[in-house]
């Protein structure tokens, strides 16, 4: 356990801290639900068209609880490195996290799942308030975050979201790592942030995509970060395609993780030659 | 010396300065291309899925998007010194510094920084309205043009003002703006899309208060010689984009009140 | 007539007390509870072209608030306030026009340009012709020796150098009063030395009207011939330097280096400051017993191997003044 605590401290520390900023969790929020209700509209006129709902693979109300479930937790999603890092590298006070006697992969990873999670934690809360218990109330039940599958739906996204946090984090790790080899954050966060939007199902539902590319959305690493547990949320992945995309999630983590790790030794070797 | 020649100074000034770091540059300009372009990925996918939507074609709604992309992401390219007024004006104090200068304020604002990397949104913008003729095998005659450029114009106009009334709000406060973002980047998302598509409310929102349709779906429907669905008379299309030109003006009235409020409390 | 003419100058400041926090924000949109701030009450004086003023006070005397209604950025709540007939926050464009400001804080050049590139910049900002502009640029190029540093970008310069550089650009318009703030905050010595040996330049030569705000009070020993002191929002003096020291502490300090352990001296009029072995500080007042006879006394009683006469130091006489107006920092 005490070999644990420098990470579980720093964890709670960033949480803590993240959660402060109240105003911009109001203002996200404000922001992710009018995002969510134009796309709702959208999806609501396409699939409104005589028949055409009988060519997509998920209904309508699904696409709507998935989009309230990316909007709510649109923090979970890896389009860029820690600020914090970025912070650090442009200083080059990232000569003090070598200072510490902690493993510099294991500390920066809880960082980024601090600083995800903490912002996270209010808007999905909010949202679910608004779409999924406001809505049904007033009379909006056709427009809500519907409740999940089932007992076992429930209880397989729930460990699913688990290994999200822990996926993001890995990817979030590879951009920080590309961010110290490069200096700069402004590059890679560029480049990563539309390939994760496209891939991970938040511009719209991999499913909806044409059925030719099906296999190919589900195996690659970003599927684990959106599409995979909001699947198995509305029970659309179930049986051994759940069990599937959960481990896949498992093997991505692992893989993308060990990439990190050797690549962040590499690069922390570097700079210390350089004396950065 | 003129206020437009002060503005190509100001211009080479902020070359100058991105000049620095080239390669950055280059990078963020791509990714700002990348990050909008994907988005005819999105709508790609639902016309191959679902055929139409409401009678609009994947060929009509790219125009919408391809013509209120090149307004935003020109607007943002003139209109940066509003965007960062609370953080970087108003909190550090270097406002004072602008009031010091003998030239207008929205003058040394628009001045302040123009970023290569908003033409990114704008090249995405001509892209997709390339596509959208190819699709469309649509005719650019002169009079097509001309209301192309005035609709993009009053887009301009209308995002401008909105960044104007977000720096006017800064000076109130300088919490909590990225709710602002609703209504630019929001804005954008909004009026991609056909306006017959959305909810009665949202329809009037988009009309009466913030007239993003009239600066993308009025004109557009004119422009591809249709009638408006929802019964809005021929005449009004082609000249709805003024409406955009009137919001920058109220705008500007408005900033008149920050500005005075910033003289009167100096905070 | 004067250049700057002040009078009755307030400026008081409400308020809102809101919670912390985003919901304080929500909740202060429907009551608020103000607090009125009197920045400024009455404050009064007037320059004549040419002079070199210090501006001095503790933090949150009043100081920042009076030049920045001077400069134009600020709207007075009372009182009159008229720079070369122009009202500042009335006339803004005209007035500014004519001013230039430095803050030793902040920059007004661009970080990512190279100097010369922001001088440029500020020239045609301020319409400045261009053979005027030329000649005034080398002239200040080279007083301040600028030559080498004007293709770096602004970022790579030295607080010193970057400083040499502000007042370069706040000269650049040719204006006739030139406020400084703070100018050598954080500079090193020969840096500050420099500046100050610019300032007195352009004062002297150039006749350019400078008021000084500063907390170093060796700038206000070195420049300033008239110093105000405000503090609480009102003018707590107005003189020459040296009358405000007579005034506040005249008294003097006698060092002593006895050859053995300093023994007790019991004379009146004059008090132990300070013992250190063989070394002796006395305050005197020579009202009571000049310097001469005291030395007389000492050396006449006990062996001594050094002496000589001091005066407080400048910061000392300053900490005094604000201690004896009740004007210390809240």
């Amino acid at each position: 356990m005490n070999a644990l605590r420098p990470y579980l401290a720093t964890f709670s520390a960033r949480f803590q801290l993240m959660l402060q900023y109240r105003a911009a969790a109001l203002a996200g929020f404000a922001t992710q639900c009018w995002w969510g209700g134009i796309k709702v509209m959208i999806y609501a006129a396409f699939f409104g068209a005589a028949g055409a709902a009988a060519h997509a693979p998920i209904s309508l109300s699904q696409t709507i609880t998935y989009t309230w479930l990316a909007q709510g937790f649109l923090s979970l999603n890896p389009w860029t490195g820690d600020p914090d890092v970025a912070a650090k590298v442009r200083t080059g006070a990232v000569g003090y996290d070598r200072l510490r006697p902690v493993d510099a992969y294991g500390w920066w990873y809880v960082n980024a799942a601090a600083w995800m999670t903490a912002r996270a934690a209010p808007r999905s809360a909010m949202m679910f308030a608004l779409t999924g218990i406001i809505f049904p109330i007033v009379g909006l039940g056709a427009w809500a975050w519907a409740p999940p599958a089932g007992v076992a739906a429930a209880l397989l996204f729930s460990l699913s979201m688990i290994l999200v946090v822990l996926l993001s984090s890995a990817i979030v790790m590879l951009i920080n790592i590309c961010v110290a080899a490069t200096l700069t954050d402004r590059g890679v966060n560029n480049l990563v942030a539309p390939v994760a939007i496209l891939l991970t199902g938040n511009l719209i539902p991999l499913p909806l995509f044409p059925d030719w590319a099906r296999t190919a959305l589900f195996i690659q690493p970003f599927a684990g970060v959106v599409d995979i547990p909001f699947r198995i949320y509305f029970g659309q992945l179930t049986g051994t395609m759940a069990l599937a995309g959960v481990g896949l999630q498992v093997f991505w983590i692992l893989v993308l993780g060990g990439l990190g790790r050797l690549w962040l030794g590499r690069v922390m070797d570097r700079l210390q030659v350089q004396g950065g | 010396m003129n206020p437009l020649h002060l503005l190509t100074r100001y211009f080479r000034a902020s070359l100058s300065a991105q000049a620095q770091y080239p390669g950055t540059t280059v990078l963020m300009t791509v990714g700002a291309f990348a990050v909008n372009f994907i988005e005819i990925f999105g709508i790609a996918a639902l016309f191959s899925r679902f055929g139409q939507v409401r009678g609009w074609s994947f060929g009509e709604v790219a125009l919408f998007y391809g013509l209120v992309s090149i307004s935003f992401g020109i607007s943002d390219f003139l209109s940066r010194g509003f965007d960062v007024l609370g953080t970087e004006f108003i909190r550090t104090g270097n406002f004072d510094r602008v009031l010091l200068r003998p030239r207008s304020l929205a003058l040394q604002l628009i001045g302040y920084d123009f970023r290569l990397r908003t033409m990114g949104r704008v090249l995405q913008g001509l892209l997709i309205v390339a596509i959208a003729t190819q699709t469309l095998h649509f005719h650019w005659t002169l009079a097509a043009v001309g209301l192309a450029a005035w609709t993009v114009a009053g887009g301009v106009a209308l995002f401008f003002g909105l960044l104007v009334l977000q720096g006017t709000l800064s000076f109130w406060t300088v919490e909590g703006l990225e709710v602002a973002n609703v209504l630019t980047y929001g804005g954008v998302q909004a009026a991609q899309f056909p306006l017959s598509l959305y909810a009665p409310w949202f329809r009037g929102f988009l009309t009466f208060v913030v007239p993003l349709a009239c600066v993308a779906y009025f004109p557009v429907v004119a422009l591809l010689g249709r009638h408006d669905p929802l019964g809005a008379p021929d005449w009004f299309l082609p000249l709805s984009p003024i409406f955009g030109v009137i919001f920058l003006a109220v705008s500007f009235w408005a900033w008149g009140f920050g500005v005075r409020r910033y003289t009167s409390t100096g905070s | 007539m004067p250049q700057i003419l002040v009078e009755g100058l307030a400026k008081t400041y409400r308020v809102a007390e809101r919670e912390p926090g985003a919901w304080g924000a929500v909740t202060g949109l429907f009551h608020r509870r103000w607090r009125t701030i009197e920045a400024l009450k009455g404050v009064g004086f007037s320059m004549e072209r040419g002079e070199l003023v210090g501006l001095i006070g503790p933090n949150g005397a009043g100081k920042s608030t009076t030049i920045k209604i001077l400069s134009g950025i600020l709207r007075p709540s009372a009182g009159r306030c008229e720079v070369d007939g122009l009202v500042p926050w009335l006339q803004r464009v005209q007035h500014v026009a004519r001013i230039g400001v430095v803050f030793g804080q902040r920059t007004q050049l661009w970080w990512d340009l190279p100097v010369i590139e922001g001088f440029d910049l500020l020239a045609a900002i301020y319409r400045v012709p261009p053979a005027q502009y030329r000649a005034t640029r080398d002239q200040m190029v080279g007083l301040m020796r600028l030559e080498k540093l004007l293709d770096q970008p602004v970022r790579q310069l030295s607080l010193g150098q970057r400083m040499r550089c502000e007042i370069a650009a706040a000269m650049l318009h040719d204006p006739s009063i030139l406020f400084l703030d703070e100018p050598t905050i954080g500079l090193d010595a020969p840096s500050k030395l420099a500046v100050r040996d610019f300032v007195s330049t352009l004062n002297r030569e150039r006749g350019v009207t400078v008021i000084l705000t500063t907390h170093d009070m060796h700038d206000i020993e070195a420049l300033a011939r008239r110093v105000i002191v405000i503090g609480n929002g009102t003018i707590l003096a107005d003189s020459p330097y040296e009358a405000l020291r007579a005034g506040v502490l005249a008294e003097r300090r006698l060092c002593v280096d006895f050859a053995e352990d300093a023994p007790v001296i019991d004379i009146p009029g004059v008090e132990e400051r300070a013992r250190d072995g063989r070394a002796l500080e006395l305050a005197f007042d020579p009202a009571i017993i000049a310097a001469p006879t005291l030395i007389a006394r000492i050396t006449a009683d006990h062996a001594v191997e050094d002496i000589h006469v001091d005066e407080p130091a400048i910061e000392e006489v300053i900490t005094r003044f604000y201690q004896l107006h009740g004007a210390e920092e809240a």
